[in-house]
């Protein structure tokens, strides 16, 4: 096993150093505090302050806790936060699909839908934002699962619900799905929540690669997927790119 | 074949966005850069114009990278602005005399109160269709001749310039003091209070009456026409387009036959209703404007309802506030609470637009009581925006004598579900949001794009436009009608709140 990681130990000491006074510290003062180079407590402080754990006051410099520590243990990111920082990407993927595109969040052991898209045909549809999706038997759910962004409840008697001949419904195939999902990085529902409907969806990350929702488009399967039910790969593409839009915007760094 | 794209450029309040589309509209990079808002004293703001110059030097870049294109790919560049943000500079240096100032100032309250008063406003409507306000242009160049030393002589010996965003922007980027173009659009001259609404030429009449020379204003042409090749940035690439932002969302939303309505909801909202080749004369407190004139075809009009604050009094939540730390955020503790528990806030920061025109007004927050919390003044704040557009709809529905049946929004705010709801149930009509939200890019592309032949005609941008969602109306009558009652008693209220100095209030006995 490798020994502990030095820098975050260091991050960690300055973190408590700041908790451990009401007053705001200086650069200088955080440095000597802790017997750092400056130019090391510098480097760390600046990534604390890029993931908003510290601040820095603007007129003086001072360091002190940022305000995401104090929500660390429920953290989230607001879903309107996210709708309205995804609208233009999901807006761009619906145009060239050509199909409806649906956000995601877990919520309370489902998906909430967060933004809808309509399918860019003018035909009537309906606006189901604030609607649940069952995690297991939706590909945004399934993406949701994947990436620990949600977990499905411990199976209760009856077990999960099987909406159609092909929802996966026992812990194996849920399991090995869900693996293949990580693998390719985008997961798909086929005729899994009713027949002649297909999906495809892909994670959005937020700061270090934390997964926060999923997004996906929908369709008929015919439109989705090829002949043999394989989700088409011009789609994933565009899907896999509106992930990575919003991603990046969000300050995922790789994806 | 190289796929080419058309470059558009949005100059708006709190931002400058470079965004490419394609041939289908679609929208394939986006660059933005925020620009810093200055407040010196109360009701003064503004902008920074070499700052705005060098964000668009930084963004026009990173779009291309965006999307992975080179300016030989870009077919033409079309310019949308905020409008009537006045900007006067050196024609010889090219710098900036003093920062711009935004069309949100109310510096100048005073002298707009004595042109209603004298010559009055039909004088104005008469001439350039719009009443006296310190929204517009011209009385801001009386202000700054008033104020500073010699610089009305400055102006009629030619050595200043003056412009909106739109022209500031193209004169940098033909040449700047290098031959650069002075050119604007009658859209935007349509603000400034200088032209006739009829002839679209700077009035003589008008000049005089602000004592503003010929010589410091830019040369007026079609809203979609070559103006000129760039040489910054994009040397070689033509320049074909320049709206005003809002007629360049109502040219995005593809709103070209008369009746047909947008609201673009941002800082502040803005509602157009194409009124074709007519000029219809408001009697509810509209604006005649120019909705768009392409080289070669009548001047198209439009009636236009401005709201003078709407995004940014969600702003002034967040960041005066500190009530929220997005503004995305104001849905969700909005959605806290049921309804508004009886607590309205009228938003007049700098007196009240559309319909109104009251630069006596100022803001209240009304009903409260110790049962209000942050979640009821949060939904009071989405309520004023769809509050004022009801106001405007109500205008123009009896000014076209039209009842409008839909209303197509764009802008930031359309991200906000909770409002849209709302908007569809205090106005009673089905409200549709576009599959692209940027209109306002979009428009100015759209016209750019017309201009050198990239679209052929309008009904193929028209078959672009597609619904991305839609609210309709879930309201029980009666309830509308008390809440808007509740929202025209909270209106009252903020009229009449400025005194001029040594105005004393009588004391009712």
């Amino acid at each position: 096993m490798a020994g502990p990681v030095q820098s975050i130990e260091r991050a960690a000491a300055i973190l408590r150093l700041l908790a451990g006074g009401p007053r705001r510290l200086g650069l200088g003062e955080v440095a000597s505090s802790l017997g750092l180079a400056k130019g090391t407590a510098h480097g760390i402080l600046r990534t604390l302050q890029h993931v908003d754990f510290v601040e820095q006051d603007e007129a003086t410099g001072k360091y002190q806790l940022g305000a995401a520590l104090l929500h660390l243990g429920t953290s989230y990111l607001d879903v309107n936060e996210l709708r309205s920082r995804s609208i233009n990407w999901a807006d761009a993927l619906a145009a060239r699909s050509g199909e409806a595109v649906r956000l995601g969040t877990p919520l309370e052991g489902q998906v909430l839908v967060i933004h809808h898209v309509f399918r860019p045909d003018d035909t009537l549809q309906t606006l189901d934002v604030g609607a649940l999706l069952p995690l297991h038997a939706s590909s945004l759910g399934k993406v949701l699962l994947a990436f620990g962004a949600a977990s499905l409840d411990p199976p209760s008697e009856d077990g999960l619900a099987a909406y159609t001949r092909h929802t996966l419904v026992t812990p194996e195939d849920i399991d090995r799905e869900l693996a293949g999902i990580r693998e390719l990085g985008w997961g798909a529902e086929v005729q899994e929540m009713s027949m002649g409907d297909a999906g495809i969806a892909a994670p959005i990350r937020g700061h270090g690669g934390l997964v926060v929702g999923a997004i996906g488009l929908s369709g008929p399967v015919e439109r989705i997927c090829d002949p043999r039910g394989r989700p088409l790969p011009a789609l994933t593409a565009l899907l896999r790119e509106a992930a990575r839009a919003i991603s990046r915007d969000l300050g995922a760094a790789r994806w | 074949m190289v796929e080419r794209y058309v470059m558009s450029i949005d100059q708006g309040t709190t931002s400058t966005r470079c965004i490419l589309f394609d041939h289908r509209g679609r929208l394939c990079s986006v660059a933005q850069r925020e620009h810093q808002q200055h407040f010196p004293r109360p009701g003064w703001v503004e902008h920074d114009a070499v700052e705005i110059w060098r964000n668009l030097q930084r963004i026009v870049p990173e779009a291309l990278a965006g999307a992975g294109v080179d300016p030989a790919q870009i077919a033409a560049i079309g310019i949308a602005n905020q409008r009537e943000t006045t900007v006067l500079w050196d024609r010889r240096t090219g710098a900036p005399l003093g920062r711009a100032i935004v069309w949100q100032d109310t510096r100048t309250a005073p002298l707009v109160d004595e042109l209603r008063d004298r010559p009055g406003d039909e004088f104005f409507l008469d001439r350039c269709g719009l009443p006296p306000s310190t929204y517009f242009s011209a009385p801001r160049i009386r202000w700054l001749f008033d104020r500073v030393e010699g610089l009305e002589q400055r102006a009629r010996d030619g050595e200043v310039l003056f412009g909106t965003m739109e022209s500031w922007l193209i004169w940098n980027l033909t040449g700047g003091a290098d031959g650069g173009l002075h050119i604007t659009d009658p859209t935007n001259a349509s603000r400034t209070m200088l032209v006739n609404i009829r002839t679209l030429t700077w009035d003589p009449e008008l000049m005089d009456f602000f004592g503003v020379p010929r010589e410091m204003l830019p040369e007026i042409r079609s809203s979609a026409e070559s103006y000129g090749e760039a040489r910054a940035l994009l040397p070689g690439v033509h320049i074909t387009a320049a709206l005003g932002d809002q007629q360049a969302a109502l040219f995005g939303q593809t709103c070209f036959s008369p009746g047909e309505a947008k609201c673009t909801y941002g800082t502040g909202s803005f509602l157009l209703m194409n009124t074709g080749t007519d000029l219809v004369r408001s009697r509810n407190g509209l604006l005649t404007t120019v909705a768009y004139k392409i080289a070669g075809q009548p001047t198209v009009y439009a009636l236009e309802g401005p709201m003078a604050v709407t995004g940014s009094l969600v702003q002034w939540f967040r960041d005066r506030l500190g009530m929220i730390s997005t503004a995305p955020e104001i849905e969700t503790l909005a959605r806290t609470v049921e309804d508004n528990g009886g607590c309205y806030i009228v938003p007049a920061f700098s007196g009240l637009f559309a319909p109104h025109w009251r630069s006596d007004a100022r803001g209240v927050v009304v009903g409260l009581t110790s049962y209000i919390t942050k979640g009821h003044l949060a939904r009071a704040v989405l309520e004023a925006t769809a509050w004022q557009t009801r106001e405007v709809v109500d205008a123009v529905n009896a000014d076209s004598g039209l009842a409008l049946k839909q209303l197509k929004v764009d802008g930031g705010m359309t991200s906000d579900n909770l409002l849209m709801q709302m908007l569809a149930d205090v106005l009673d009509v089905p409200v549709v949001r576009p599959l692209v939200a940027e209109t306002v890019s979009l428009g100015a592309a759209y016209a750019a794009g017309l201009a050198v032949g990239y679209w052929p005609d309008m009904e193929v941008l028209r078959r672009n436009w597609h619904r991305a969602a839609q609210w309709l109306p879930d309201m029980d009558p009666e309830r509308r009608e008390w809440e808007y009652e509740s929202w025209q008693r909270a209106v009252q209220r903020s009229l009449g709140w400025i005194r001029s100095p040594g105005e004393r209030v009588e004391k009712p006995r």
